[in-house]
Parts: structure tokens; C-alpha cells; sequence
């Protein structure tokens, strides 16, 4: 039992640091340790991977007592989408054949992994490109942080808030109807529609992912798919390691997170595809 | 965050931000403590306080059990005070926007925690 317990605890603090570095959920390192190496049914398995997503979220919020690198209007902002867009999937649940949602929605991860490509080849992270739209203005959407690794302060604008919106819809409904990606989506639609910088993405998709995942973790709460000896490590674990990977964070080079981030969008996008066509794995 | 309103000083704010990172903080320790307490307890004891491969689901079960102490009680209740760590940051973040004064804001940041409540209530009733 203790070692179960101390190997919980490992596999917690690994998915909080990574996490939190991504702005991802940690479900795509728990569910695939969970059920393939530790043999539990994928029901218990998606309690405490919305149990993880929530720890990294809260983990990364209390690193720091001011958090510069989120943008926190962005956030309540597109937290609207995701919220309904999670509740319309959770209701939806068994009325959509979910084989062509895992097909689009891994294809839209591929595209975006395409996208992140095209910047890392670009060169420099480009900041300044962008002119924001009159949404981003009208809602006062652009923002700027103090970047730990390049010791300057970055104004940004954001921009092609209606696309972003829409973004955020789909990926709520994709973490309420199919329980997997919400931060990916995230980050996705911040980085690669709305253009904003890689460091804010993150953060501001770590403090989302966490709104979102409490929406639905309440139904798994109370129908008894959160097993308390598997989430109560976990979580612990994931606590601790988001607060170490958010300062990472903020000291890695936005090309280093990015170069991180490809493959790992990569694999979550193959996997969904696949899922599509009937191969699962995790 | 980046801080719109001019006719408050940017000090004001700065403590405002540092007053709602602190309660975030103590929000998410609580949490912390009560899991880890929940935890050793477990561990120490080998017991969980409920016939095996149960666990207590309401929550008048749970704190009826965590005032018993009883190992998974208490870790339930753990669980159940990380779940609402991201609405705490919701609700503050409604205050942190009335103190700056932007209205706007304040609507769209309640709006989201009417829509987070009533998902608490879909999953509670568990349509």
C-alpha cells in the first residue's frame, strides 16, 4: 500500500511539473499510467485525471502571490465558451457518436502542431506582429508580462477574438462529451488563433483548464468514480510539482516550452485520431 | 494582469492582487493539509473506516466520517475543498474587478460562476 502510495505520489509531482510548464492537464500522463501499467478501470481512471487537472490549475495559481503571466480577462472571458461548451457535451454524452469528434478534434491538434512548426522555424518568438482586432480592444484583451528568461517586459495585443471564442467552445465540448484535451485546445486556440505569446497561453489555459475541469468534477465527485487512494496521492503530488514547474516556467526560453509542447501535441492528436478508428491506448 | 483603471493608483491594486493571492494560497494549503492529513492517517492506521472497496459519497456521509476520523472521510473531504479552489479564484476574481472598477468585467466573471453553479447543480442531481 505505501509503496502504491509513494509511486502515486512520484507519478503526480512528474504530470504537476509538466503541466504546469504545457498549461495542459495532467491527463494525458495519468490515464495511460493508470489504466495500462497500474490496471485501473478507465472510469476511476477519468476521476482522478479531472482530479489532476484541477491540482496542476491550483498548484500553478499559488506559485506566485501576483501572477504577471496571466491574463486574467482572457481568461473569464473565453471561460464563458468553455463552460457551456463543457456542460452541452456532458448533457450530450451517448447522443453523439464520438468516433468523427476524436477524428476532428485530433486533427485540429495535428494542424496546430503543424502551426507550432512553422513558428519554431520562424526563428525569434514573435510578439509584436499582431494588430488586435476591435473585440480584443472593445473587451480590453491585450496585456503584456515580465519575461523571466528574456528579462524584458512583453506588451502584447491579441487578436481574431471571434475565432478564439469559438475555439474555447469546441474545446469545452470536447473535455465535457470526451473527457480528454481541454488544455491542449486551450492553448491552441490562444496561441495559434488569437496569437498570443507562448508563456501567457500557457498560463492563462492552466488557470482555465482548472474552472472548466470543476464544472464537471462535481457528477464524478458524487457517482463515486473518484477513488480515494488513487486521487488523494496524486493530487498531493501534483500540488507540489505545479508549483515547481510553474516557476520553471517562467525562466524557460518561450522556444524551449514550444519545442516541448510539438511533440506532446503530436502524440495527444494521433492518439485521438486513432481513438476515432477504434485503436486505443490510454 | 494588466491594470485599466486610472483613477485609482497602481499601489491599490498591487495590494489587492497580493490580498487575493493570499487567500488563494490559504485556500489551496487547506486543501494540502487536509489531503495529506487524510493521507497518514490512511497509511498509519491500514484502515480506511469503511467496508472494502467502498467509500463515502454524500457529503453529510463525508463530514459525518471526517468528524468520526476516519482515514477516507477525511480525504474525500480533502478532495471535495480542491474542487472548489477554482471557484474561490472565480469569486475573487469578481472582487479583484469591482475594486478596479471595471464593470464590464465584473459581469462577465459573474456570469461565469452562475454557469459554474449551475453545472454543480447538474452534477449533484446527476442527469
Amino acid at each position: 500500500m505505501i509503496s502504491t502510495t509513494l509511486l502515486l505520489i512520484a507519478v503526480g509531482l512528474f504530470a504537476g511539473v509538466a503541466g504546469a510548464i504545457l498549461g495542459l492537464g495532467g491527463g494525458i500522463i495519468i490515464t495511460p499510467i493508470l489504466t495500462l501499467a497500474m490496471g485501473l478501470d478507465i472510469k476511476y481512471a477519468i476521476g482522478a485525471s479531472i482530479i489532476s487537472v484541477i491540482a496542476t490549475s491550483s498548484g500553478s495559481t499559488v506559485a506566485y502571490l501576483r501572477d504577471e503571466v496571466l491574463n486574467l480577462r482572457v481568461a473569464m472571458f473565453l471561460e464563458i465558451a468553455t463552460t457551456i461548451g463543457a456542460i452541452l457535451g456532458a448533457l450530450l454524452t451517448g447522443v453523439l457518436n464520438p468516433s468523427y469528434l476524436y477524428v476532428l478534434f485530433g486533427l485540429l491538434l495535428l494542424f496546430s502542431c503543424w502551426n507550432m512548426i512553422k513558428k519554431l522555424r520562424a526563428g525569434r518568438e514573435l510578439t509584436t506582429t499582431v494588430k488586435s482586432d476591435k473585440w480584443a480592444k472593445k473587451l480590453d484583451l491585450n496585456g503584456s508580462y515580465f519575461d523571466k528568461s528574456e528579462l524584458k517586459n512583453v506588451d502584447y495585443e491579441v487578436t481574431n477574438v471571434p475565432g478564439g471564442f469559438s475555439m474555447m467552445f469546441g474545446a469545452g465540448f470536447a473535455s465535457g462529451l470526451l473527457g480528454i484535451g481541454s488544455g491542449a485546445f486551450k492553448v491552441m486556440a490562444m496561441d495559434t488563433i488569437m496569437h498570443m505569446p507562448l508563456k501567457p497561453s500557457s498560463a492563462t489555459s492552466n488557470l482555465m483548464m482548472g474552472v472548466t475541469a470543476a464544472a464537471s468534477a462535481t457528477v464524478y465527485f458524487f457517482n463515486g468514480s473518484m477513488l480515494p487512494q488513487i486521487a488523494v496521492p496524486l493530487a498531493l503530488g501534483i500540488l507540489v510539482g505545479a508549483v515547481i514547474g510553474s516557476r520553471i516556467m517562467q525562466v524557460l526560453p518561450a522556444r524551449v516550452i514550444r519545442m516541448i509542447f510539438v511533440p506532446v501535441i503530436f502524440y495527444v492528436g494521433l492518439q485521438m485520431i486513432l481513438k476515432g478508428f477504434g485503436v486505443s491506448f490510454g | 494582469m494588466t491594470s485599466k483603471n486610472k483613477s485609482q493608483s497602481t499601489d491599490e491594486m498591487v495590494s489587492v492582487e497580493r490580498l487575493i493571492g493570499r487567500i488563494l494560497q490559504i485556500g489551496v494549503f487547506t486543501s494540502a493539509i487536509i489531503l495529506a492529513l487524510g493521507l497518514l492517517l490512511f497509511l498509519m492506521n491500514q484502515t480506511t473506516g469503511y467496508p472494502a472497496g467502498t467509500h463515502p459519497k454524500t457529503l453529510l456521509a463525508i463530514l459525518q466520517g471526517a468528524i468520526a476520523f476516519k482515514p477516507y472521510a477525511i480525504m474525500m473531504l480533502g478532495l471535495f475543498c480542491l474542487i472548489l479552489t477554482p471557484v474561490l479564484r472565480v469569486v475573487v476574481s469578481i472582487y479583484a474587478f469591482y475594486k478596479e472598477e471595471d464593470h464590464l468585467y465584473v459581469v462577465i466573471t459573474v456570469l461565469v460562476l452562475i454557469i459554474l453553479l449551475i453545472s454543480f447543480i447538474i452534477g449533484y442531481l446527476g442527469f
